[in-house]
């Protein structure tokens, strides 16, 4: 209990040091771009692979279950469009991105400690904090409901191909059902999680890589907590912003 | 010069530094020597920062750490420079982005003038045509010079060393050595520098300290240590057989 309240008192100081006004705005921007790069960029193609197949999985399963003679064809696109808008890009899709991106943001900073390079850039003055975690946030928080809306994009696309080709639901259809009662609430409700969802995996993974002990064992071990860590916090998450804004 | 009085830091029950006060002066080499976890490298971190002491206190030129703010100490960390024991050297930056790293953050320098300036560092380490290699790409003598390099970039007037001849041969050892005593004596600075090398305490020790279990336990020079009568830094020293055989010549 103890080191629990600990752990989280440590948190809310990292961020509180994270949060601090840059010392260089131009070295902050040239970091920024570095972070977009290797947390957003790089993880368009394993977003683009898992949506296009998780849509046309979702879409197969649900003509299965719907496949009766009283339901019309387009409720399948109904159901893998609310399916795939509301929990699957959003929260499933962060969830991925918490094992990679999480991964990556808690064993670079792990690594940077372990080897002093943190303790380098406190000597010469910068706020290794801010430096370090400031712009991986301002990153993943831009970064990710673009990803998000790709996602959406493609698993829908995704579901269009499978409900064509694999299920012999005609694509005027499908595309009915894709606009037929149509709340684009649900569009802001995912990208209001996915940055919710963007800021726990960044600084929760950051957290975990900041303050490893131990060498290179506490860089692997403190890489899984952090992994588990976020997955975990989205989920709870997931369910209290799901209770706020649609409940 | 920098001051300690009664420098103190615990981890938990662990006291590690119990009461270390000394001074150290411009333009000199000072070496802290001891055995390994007696605290020479909790003292150094402490010296800047990195380790909040217990109790104590550190001066600055007359500068007191504990009363400095957030911006006076980053204008005091400007004033420092660093090698740490594993170079600490950023790996994803190249050799003359890791050295004009600083420049970048704290000077308004254009991108020729960082240049020139990472250059003429790399120069005075006796390095070329290393700008856009990796840490990774370099020997860990070379990365040792480049850490070197980083750390004068900012014309410090504080040098701290950990260990800057751990992992390197003798010989190059010898080279880090006086280069590091070279630059002090040519930029004015207060060095000082965590060792148990005896060859660097010879070699470029103005003044040494011996710590032991986290108390200051000798003070002197490189030449008093070899005949001094203290039995705690004679036990350091003459550890080794070739020291023991240079005692019996004396």
């Amino acid at each position: 209990m103890n080191k629990g309240i600990r752990a989280a008192g440590q948190y809310f100081l990292l961020l509180a040091r994270t949060f601090k006004r840059p010392e260089n705005w131009r070295e902050y921007w040239k970091a920024l771009m570095r972070d977009f790069d290797l947390l957003g960029l790089s993880s368009v193609w394993i977003v683009s692979v898992i949506s296009i197949f998780v849509g046309a999985i979702v879409t197969i399963q649900t003509a299965l279950n719907l496949d009766d003679s009283f339901i019309p064809d387009y409720y399948v696109a109904i159901a893998a469009r609310e399916s795939i808008i509301l929990e699957f890009s959003p929260t499933m899709v962060s969830l991925i991105l918490a094992g990679k991106v999480g991964s990556n943001i808690a064993s670079t900073l792990g690594s940077m400690r372990v080897s002093e390079q943190i303790d380098a850039l406190e000597v010469m003055g910068v706020n290794p904090a801010s430096y370090l975690i400031l712009p991986k946030i301002v990153a993943t928080v831009v970064f990710n409901p673009i990803l998000i809306a790709i996602s959406m994009f493609l698993g829908l696309l995704g579901g269009f191909l499978a409900a064509g080709y694999l299920s012999d639901i005609a694509p005027a259809d499908f595309i009915q059902g894709l606009q037929l009662e149509f709340n684009s609430f649900y569009v802001w409700y995912a990208l209001i999680k996915t940055v919710v969802f963007a800021f726990i995996i960044t600084t929760v993974s950051a957290y975990y890589g900041y303050y490893v002990t131990g060498g290179s064992i506490g860089v692997g071990i403190n890489a899984t907590k952090a992994v588990v860590s976020s997955s975990v916090a989205i989920i709870v998450a997931n369910y209290i912003l799901t209770q706020v804004l649609l409940g | 010069m920098i001051e300690v009085n009664n420098l103190h830091k615990a981890f938990g029950e662990q006291e590690v530094l119990k009461g270390i006060s000394a001074k150290f002066y411009k333009g000199k080499t000072n070496l802290i020597i001891g055995q390994s976890g007696s605290g020479k490298t909790v003292f150094l971190k402490s010296l800047v920062g990195l380790h909040e002491i217990d109790k104590g206190e550190i001066y600055y030129d007359d500068r007191r750490l504990a009363e400095m703010d957030r911006d006076a100490k980053t204008a005091l960390r400007t004033e420092m420079g660093m090698v740490f024991q594993g170079n600490a050297l950023f790996d994803s930056l190249t050799i003359e982005e890791n050295i004009t790293f600083s420049l970048g953050m704290f000077s308004k320098m254009s991108t020729s003038e960082k240049r020139d300036r990472a250059n003429f560092c790399l120069n005075r380490v006796e390095l070329e045509n290393v700008n856009n290699k990796f840490p990774a790409e370099l020997s860990g003598g070379m990365q040792k010079r480049v850490a070197l390099a980083r750390a004068i970039v900012m014309n410090p007037k504080y040098l701290f060393c950990d260990e800057p001849n751990s992992g390197l041969d003798p010989k190059t050892a010898i080279v880090i050595d006086q280069l590091i005593q070279e630059l002090t004596k040519e930029y004015n600075m207060t060095t000082i520098i965590n060792t148990h090398d005896m060859n660097s305490v010879m070699e470029i020790g103005d003044q040494v300290i011996y710590i032991k279990f986290g108390k200051l336990a000798w003070q002197g020079s490189s030449e008093e240590i070899l005949t001094t009568d203290n039995e705690d830094i004679n036990d350091f020293v003459y550890s080794s057989e070739l020291f023991k055989k240079i005692k019996k010549k004396l």
